[in-house]
């Protein structure tokens, strides 16, 4: 009888493998759609960079300039990026609350940047220019715009993917508050 | 007017399959086996009718009737003809009902050409057959409905750019016939299994269907292969997507089955392993389906998203797969296990065949699936690309390979080791050739790639062998189907290991008037036009080319700007040599006023497909050569 | 890798002034060369997520060639350059799972299969040879 149950059981197992398939299938489509790619580096400090200004009269932007002591906002953006152009608005709501922002210009020329700030605003402390795309890749941040929160010692605390929006204002706000 | 006719059809297509179900139900009691006589007119009015409702949508895409949601939402009356009508198929709902279209297809041409199969399996397999096409009709009819109305709409949003090409009339029809041929597969499993007959006379009955499907879905994945190739860009022929992979699951599992039947048929042996492989090999083809159409999985040849309908399709395989598996844990205990055989035998290497295949298989399920399994489980997002399935299914592949060699030519039952060796004496000889030429000549290349030639050159020497000595007039026409098939293998595996170890690379960026190498050729960018095209503005690079001392030529690779949707193709141009193909793309402006160039030098690669297209020419002398031989053996008693 | 790190830090405090553009200009070196083109086909593109960032014409996919070529040309190894992107971006933009516990199904499974089908075949065998 022994050899016999055996059997039994192995002809089972294909149902039951392709059972356990479709709980992952399941689970996978029950999963929101996200095709965010996080940064591995929120917690860890920030890596070295100096960008020259990007505009005249503004300084540039770099890793020693977030080490002060006082957290600051670390804004990706780029004046070709459309969704960019929203959350000016919010941003310069930021900078009248006291918050300090730094910009980094990707991929951009000085001219089109005093077109873009001229026509939303300037909410920025401070904006480099990076024509390479080193500081996202170097963040793992993987599109314009996106909002780090740096304490501060130069420690990344928060990632922001996408536009700010008024709701956000908030929860970035408690993070700095925290970061202090 | 057409819109609802072709639901109207749609809707009775299903009333057959229902009816034909119920039938083949009933008439599974003897005292009642005379139904069963109406199942076969059934199924073939069913195909009928499904077949003109598919008409129908092709109707109304040809006229761009843009009060029908699907035309105005996948079509635009600006596209060429021929993009209208295989339009039909490049979205969701179309391809759905081409799906249901040949599945019905399929059983009308069982129900009127199968006629070795035992009555009562017959009738078994058809009910099966109505069964499957039952859930998809109601996906059909309840969540995808190809012929719902909308109003106000002028013209349409147009058809992805990417599938503005010949291959989308060619590529999703055969590839489709293909995954749903082995519908076929499926629904005489479960017959067998419902009507206990699971024997040589059986595996018979089958082959040629399986044959037929697994053609269709060689040449559907061989399509699909170079159309991707000329239109992504990329200059890849297979990149592991999930989608590709989609493809290939369905096809390693019809080629373990296409072996392991001919055990069954000749020897009577692997009863219960047939069994499952034709009901894993359908399985993966709706397993296919569902990963493709659901969105569960991020993929290059990115098409609907909807969860909503990836749960209803979930349902359906749920249903149908674990049924059908059901069945088979409670049946095949009965089903005894078949004549014995020796370790040194045709049987053996078969066995081994279907051994290292399944495993292949379970390389690409586990590499495709488990990224997914693990962002359900702790949410870590992990890739699983090429560097894997080359590294996990190549060495097997290779022993899978050479193994294709020895196996043709060893004797059923039992053989002696010594006398197969001498059998594969051109063989080896050829491989040792190869190793020679490649030592002296090619350099310094990866193992695999290497590997892969001497592989090759075995098996094209040892895939001729069966022809030995044979008067080749008298020689059977499966048995040249088997000769073709292995040969391009053998092709095929040439032109892989060709492509990845000889292929010259360069990617750089250029300004007008600056030339660049790649392989033996020198590649001179003399500038840009502009191009109209029907619905786009096409950028053409002008490339000059040439190769030594040699005429130079002119080389116009596309940057296409299409309006509907908006989006931003690559076109490819490619020069095809007797010893391989050069394959230029121009890519996008570069802040700094240089033009991407890509630029490859690929000797022989077009053996991949020429050995693809060798192996579905194979299977379909192999087929012919049975159904052939049924026809003769039938005409002489009467 | 601490070697590796220190060399990227280099590099972004030397910022776009960098005066070699190794964007999209082949190295001199041919085996180098092709070690960078072999890197960028298993790196997976953050913006067109399906592609590979030798296949992509996004611009920052761009950028991230301009990074591998410059840190192969100064003799990094490629599976450094890998371990520090994804350092970045997770596991997800590697296309070459690195083998951890989380990843060991992706071989194991097809082991399983291997020694399973094996398994069943000896069996048959063996109640042959009786």
């Amino acid at each position: 009888m022994k050899p016999n149950m055996r059997r039994g059981m192995i002809l089972w197992l294909p149902l039951a493998l392709v059972l356990s398939l479709f709980i992952v299938f399941w689970r996978g489509l029950m999963q929101p759609d996200d095709h965010v790619i996080a940064s591995q580096m929120v917690g860890k400090p920030l890596p070295e960079f100096a960008f020259p200004a990007a505009m005249p009269g503004q300084p540039g932007v770099a890793a020693a300039d977030f080490r002060g002591g006082e957290p600051r906002l670390l804004n990706v953006f780029a004046s070709w990026c459309l969704p960019c152009i929203a959350e000016v608005p919010v941003l310069m709501r930021m900078k009248a609350m006291g918050v300090d922002i730094a910009g980094v210009a990707i991929h951009d020329t000085t001219p089109a940047l005093e077109k873009f700030l001229g026509q939303h605003g300037n909410p920025y402390s401070r904006i480099g220019h990076d024509s390479g795309s080193r500081l996202q890749i170097a963040l793992g941040s993987s599109g314009v715009p996106e909002t780090f929160v740096i304490d501060g010692k130069g420690t990344i605390v928060h990632q922001h993917i996408g536009v700010v929006g008024e709701r956000d204002i908030a929860k970035l706000l408690a993070l700095l508050g925290k970061a202090r | 007017m057409i819109a609802e006719a072709g639901l109207a059809a749609l809707w009775l297509g299903a009333a057959m399959a229902l009816a034909q179900f119920v039938l083949g139900l009933l008439a599974l009691r003897p005292a009642q086996a005379a139904l069963g006589r109406a199942i076969a007119p059934v199924a073939v009015v069913q195909g009928v009718f499904v077949g003109l409702s598919f008409a129908c949508l092709i109707a109304v895409f040809a006229r761009s009737d843009m009060s029908v949601l699907l035309v105005a939402s996948n079509s635009h009356s600006a596209k060429p003809m021929i993009y209208k009508i295989s339009g039909t198929w490049g979205n969701h709902e179309g391809s759905m009902l081409l799906w249901v279209t040949i599945l019905a297809l399929a059983g009308a041409t069982i129900a009127l050409f199968e006629r070795k199969l035992r009555a009562d399996t017959k009738m078994a397999t058809l009910a099966a057959q109505a069964a499957i096409a039952l859930g998809f009709y109601a996906f059909l009819l309840f969540a995808s409905n190809p012929f719902a109305r909308i109003t106000g709409v002028v013209d349409g949003q147009g058809l992805n750019p990417l599938l503005q090409d010949p291959g989308l009339a060619f590529h999703p029809p055969t590839l489709y016939a293909g995954y749903v041929g082995m519908s076929a597969a499926f629904s005489f499993a479960v017959g067998a299994l419902l009507t206990r007959n699971v024997g040589p006379e059986f595996a018979r009955a089958m082959r040629p269907w399986i044959l037929g499907a697994w053609v269709l879905l060689t040449i559907g994945i061989v399509a699909g292969s170079y159309w991707a190739y000329y239109t992504l860009g990329w200059g890849g022929w297979w990149f592991w997507d999930p989608v590709e992979n989609a493809s290939l699951m369905p096809w390693l599992a019809a080629t373990a089955l296409i072996h392991s039947v001919t055990v069954l048929a000749t020897r009577d042996g692997l009863r219960a392993w047939t069994i499952m492989l034709a009901v894993l090999a359908f399985s993966m083809s709706m397993i296919g389906t569902f990963l493709v159409r659901s969105g569960v999985l991020t993929s290059v040849h990115s098409f609907a998203v909807d969860p909503q309908r990836g749960v209803f399709i979930l349902a359906l395989l749920a249903i149908y797969i674990g049924g059908a598996l059901t069945l088979f844990a409670l049946r095949v205990g009965t089903v005894s296990e078949g004549t014995r055989f020796d370790v040194v035998s045709r049987e053996a290497a078969l066995v081994a065949n279907n051994l290292l295949l399944t495993v292949i298989l379970v390389v690409v399920l586990a590499g495709t699936l488990w990224p997914l399994a693990l962002e359900g489980l702790n949410g870590a997002k992990i890739s699983v690309g090429a560097p894997y399935f080359n590294s996990a299914a190549g060495p097997l592949a290779l022993i899978l390979m050479a193994l294709l060699a020895a196996g043709p030519l060893m004797r059923w039952r039992s053989d002696r080791p010594g006398l197969v060796l001498r059998r594969m004496a051109p063989a080896v000889l050829a491989a040792g050739l190869a190793s020679l030429l490649l030592a002296l000549f090619a350099g310094p290349i990866g193992i695999l790639p290497l590997m892969g030639l001497v592989v090759a050159a075995l098996v094209g020497g040892a895939s001729i062998a069966p022809l030995w000595k044979r008067k080749l007039a008298r020689t059977p026409l499966f048995t040249w189907g088997m000769v073709v098939a292995h040969l391009g293998c053998a092709v095929s595996l040439a032109g892989m290991a060709s492509d990845a170890a000889f292929t010259k690379e360069n990617l750089v960026a250029v300004r007008p008037g600056e030339a660049r190498n790649v392989g033996p050729f020198e590649v001179t960018f003399a500038g840009l036009r502009d191009v109209p095209g029907p619905n786009y503005a096409s950028l053409e690079g002008v490339l000059l080319v040439r190769k030594g001392a040699g005429e130079p030529f002119v080389m116009l690779p596309h940057l296409r700007q299409f309006s509907d949707p908006p989006m931003l193709t690559n076109q490819a141009a490619i020069r095809t040599f007797w010893n391989g193909q050069l394959y230029l793309t121009i890519g996008e402006k570069e802040m700094e006023g240089r033009w991407l160039l890509r630029m490859w030098w690929k000797p022989f690669v077009t053996f991949i497909w020429l050995g693809g297209m060798m192996m579905a020419l194979g299977g379909g002398l192999a087929m012919l050569g049975r159904v052939k031989r049924d026809l003769l053996a039938k005409a002489r008693p009467a | 890798m601490r070697a590796a790190l220190a060399f990227a830090a280099a590099l972004l405090l030397a910022g776009p002034v960098v005066a070699q553009d190794h964007a999209e200009i082949s190295l001199a070196d041919p085996a180098r060369e092709q070690q960078a083109l072999d890197l960028m086909d298993t790196i997976r593109c953050v913006v067109c997520q399906g592609q590979p960032v030798s296949g992509s014409d996004a611009p920052m996919a761009g950028d991230m060639r301009r990074i591998i070529r410059e840190r192969i040309a100064a003799g990094d190894k490629p599976d450094d350059i890998r371990a520090w992107l994804v350092s970045r971006y997770g596991d997800w933009v590697s296309f070459k799972p690195v083998v951890k516990p989380a990843t060991l199904p992706l071989w194991l499974l097809p082991l399983a299969a291997l020694l399973g089908g094996l398994w069943l075949v000896m069996r048959r065998l063996r109640l042959r040879k009786r």
